[in-house]
């Protein structure tokens, strides 16, 4: 039976923790994501957990613990943000390449500078080629049902790949609401034990991880590790109807919002995606075919599955929490546009900038970019593609 | 997808296709770098000399690629698939009996 | 009830105002609504002025930011009132409640022409009778339970007996005081 509780993204992140009661757990604490440490630190010194806490010197370590302890055959998992994660970066590469289902818990922070510690996805989006799935989430509730999927995701035999399991620093790491949790039992049960059919720990089975490679074989690594990635969307898929039928929620890769006649559509992830549906509703009570797609799984990127969805818009746009200084688009609306080539859809793009360090989203901002929506279908005139949402100047 | 080889040794070809790798590249199996023929980066080669050498066996422990194989307390002639002809051995020898011909 | 009703809080680091936000989202919590608590997200230093926000409702609440137009204001440091427009935004069909010994009257000229409701209740002597040291969290959040009357009072005090029976534990001395400060609170708020 499901238990009604109200708690901040960390702490029902904590809680999933707690409930898959994992083997081990390096971890360096960074703001936001210092209670993830915390709170489980205080799980294992109650003897909730009969995990293995590892109190690292830093991010690097952190990861580089994560990457012996689970290629030793133990469910690893660790937490982090911004800064923190840069500093993993290196080490990010060597954990997706050597398939090692780590399953890290980022709270998104914007990377300076100046320095700043509020929420932004240039961390997260920062490592979007390193091989990681990675999930985002709307709110607490998400964040926690994301949690406990990753495993099953991350660990089944067609994927073998780490997960990141995002959500906003502060606005729903710290901001207290409604949640379901699941038993402590049926979480376990979901999750099931960690049985990797190769692990450094397995006696009887030697092998050798992490091999040097020279250019006769890296390409070939690599395009091995892509198809993993591939293979990871139908798990995905998968797990998240299996998910449901226990929990009563969730959506595979995106969700659609109101999009059924939809004429403008805002494609968005984090917490954003909550207020711009609000601002869907206003908007369809005056009258406007508003619609939105929340992007759950942002890699693998569910392209043509989008391009799809928006591919009878008359005019879409892209919200991305980050900039990435190629001067034409962000990451979303890099991979959309893309997608919509390859699919030879017609559907005029705007792609926006919006909420860098913590700069609040509200119904009102957004709602302003369906109105530039409108403006470009009416004038027929796309205007500058590429802009910046609730920025002085 | 390529799955995890079943068999004890799963060693990566220079003809291997990307969907036969195993995940991450790892290396299954024991003792696998003995089927790896460092042996044909040779240039020089060393020659062991029964009649001068002593049997100190200083020479077994210098060797780089475990290529000195020692019997019953008794040193062995060189394991030539697998020594690179480095020279540490002929250069530890006190007795003068390994010596080192080019181009062999 | 409305369906959403959504309340600032104005105080300064360190005297509580987040966790007051977080105390009210628990007991509305416990009788059934729907809550959102939340600080103004940043780095907290003592004394400075701090922001922290409540939606409460029956409805599911999806919205992420911050509340720009509340319906109630709390100002749990009546000094603040020189230095920040704590009734901006503020419905006029909602209201203001400050920690002052001053009446509503008195300080209107420094709510920057607001022309709703402002009720005034002194925290501080409340805190000091019932505790004997300066809390003004469970008087503030009495106060504005009384003044939205997004609760019974009755439902109030049995939620937060309940609640201050679990965090005092180890202190139970503690539980009757805090529970005087909120009965005195919901009578000496105006």
């Amino acid at each position: 039976m499901a238990k009604k509780d109200r708690l901040s993204g960390n702490e029902a992140v904590a809680v999933a923790m707690r409930q898959v009661n994992p083997d081990v757990m390096p971890a360096f604490p960074i703001t936001p994501s210092t209670e993830l440490p915390q709170y489980f630190s205080s799980y294992v010194a109650n003897g909730q957990v009969d995990t293995e806490f590892i109190p690292v010197e830093s991010e690097h370590s952190a990861m580089g613990a994560c990457i012996g302890s689970e290629a030793a055959g133990a469910r690893t998992i660790t937490a982090t943000s911004s800064a923190g994660f840069a500093f993993m970066w290196e080490l990010l590469y060597v954990a997706a390449s050597n398939r090692l289902p780590i399953v890290l818990a980022l709270v998104n922070r914007a990377l300076s500078g100046p320095i700043n510690i509020n929420c932004d996805h240039s961390d997260g989006m920062g490592a979007r080629d390193s091989g990681w799935i990675q999930l985002y989430a709307e709110d607490n509730q998400e964040a926690y049902d994301n949690y406990i999927q990753a495993f099953r995701i991350g660990e089944h035999e067609d994927v073998q790949l780490p997960v990141m399991v995002c959500q906003d620093g502060f606005i729903t790491s710290h901001g207290v609401q409604n949640i379901e949790l699941l038993e402590d039992k049926e979480v376990k049960k979901f999750v099931g034990q960690y049985k990797p059919e190769r692990a450094l720990l397995n006696p009887g089975t030697s092998f050798a991880v992490g091999p040097y490679s020279v250019s006769d074989h890296y390409f070939e690594a690599k395009r091995a590790q892509a198809e993993a990635l591939k293979h990871s969307k139908k798990v995905i898929k998968d797990v998240a109807v299996e998910y449901k039928k226990l929990s009563g929620r969730g959506f595979t890769w995106f969700e659609e919002y109101k999009m059924k006649d939809a004429e403008y559509c805002m494609i968005i992830m984090g917490s954003a995606a909550g207020t711009g549906k609000d601002a869907v509703d206003a908007l369809r009570e005056k009258g406007v075919k508003a619609g939105l797609i929340k992007i759950r799984m942002f890699r693998p990127f569910p392209g043509k599955e989008i391009a799809n969805a928006v591919s009878k818009c008359k005019v879409i746009a892209c919200m991305d929490r980050t900039e990435s200084y190629n001067l034409q688009s962000g990451p979303i609306g890099a991979d959309v546009k893309t997608a919509l080539y390859n699919e030879g859809a017609k559907v005029k793009v705007l792609n926006y900038v919006y909420g860098l360090g913590g700069r609040d989203v509200t119904v009102k901002s957004l709602s302003s970019v369906f109105k530039d929506m409108e403006k470009v279908q009416k004038n027929n005139k796309l205007g500058n593609p590429y802009r910046y949402l609730s920025v002085r100047g | 997808m390529a799955k995890m080889k079943k068999d004890n040794i799963a060693l990566h070809t220079l003809d291997e296709k990307w969907e036969d790798m195993t995940p991450g590249c790892t290396i299954t199996g024991n003792g696998t770098s003995k089927l790896f023929r460092t042996g044909d980066w040779r240039v020089a080669k060393p020659v062991f000399i029964a009649d001068k050498c002593k049997q100190c066996l200083l020479c077994a422990p210098v060797c780089p690629d475990s290529s000195i194989p020692v019997k019953n307390g008794k040193r062995l002639d060189f394991d030539y698939e697998h020594c690179k002809g480095c020279g540490i051995c002929a250069v530890n020898c006190p007795f003068g009996a390994i010596e080192m011909k080019e181009g062999e | 009830m409305k369906q959403l009703t959504e309340i600032r809080w104005h105080g300064r680091g360190g005297q509580g105002a987040k966790t007051a936000s977080l105390l009210l989202a628990d007991v509305a919590f416990n009788t059934g609504m729907q809550v959102q608590g939340f600080p103004e997200y940043g780095p907290e230093r003592m004394g400075a002025p701090i922001t922290a926000y409540n939606r409460i409702g029956t409805g599911k609440i999806r919205v992420h930011s911050n509340i720009y137009q509340p319906d109630y204001v709390v100002v749990v440091d009546e000094t603040l009132l020189d230095t920040v427009d704590v009734a901006s935004g503020l419905s006029k069909k909602g209201a203001i409640v400050i920690n002052s010994p001053k009446s509503g009257e008195e300080l209107r000229p420094k709510l920057h022409g607001y022309t709703g409701k402002v009720y005034t209740i002194d925290a501080r002597k409340i805190s000091m009778e019932t505790l004997g040291r300066y809390f003004p969290n469970s008087p503030m959040l009495a106060a504005i339970v009384k003044v939205s009357g997004i609760m019974e009072q009755d439902e109030f005090m049995d939620e937060m007996k309940a609640s201050y029976k679990h965090k005092f534990a180890h202190k139970p001395q503690v539980i009757s005081g805090n529970m005087k400060a909120l009965e005195m609170a919901f009578q000496e708020v105006k």
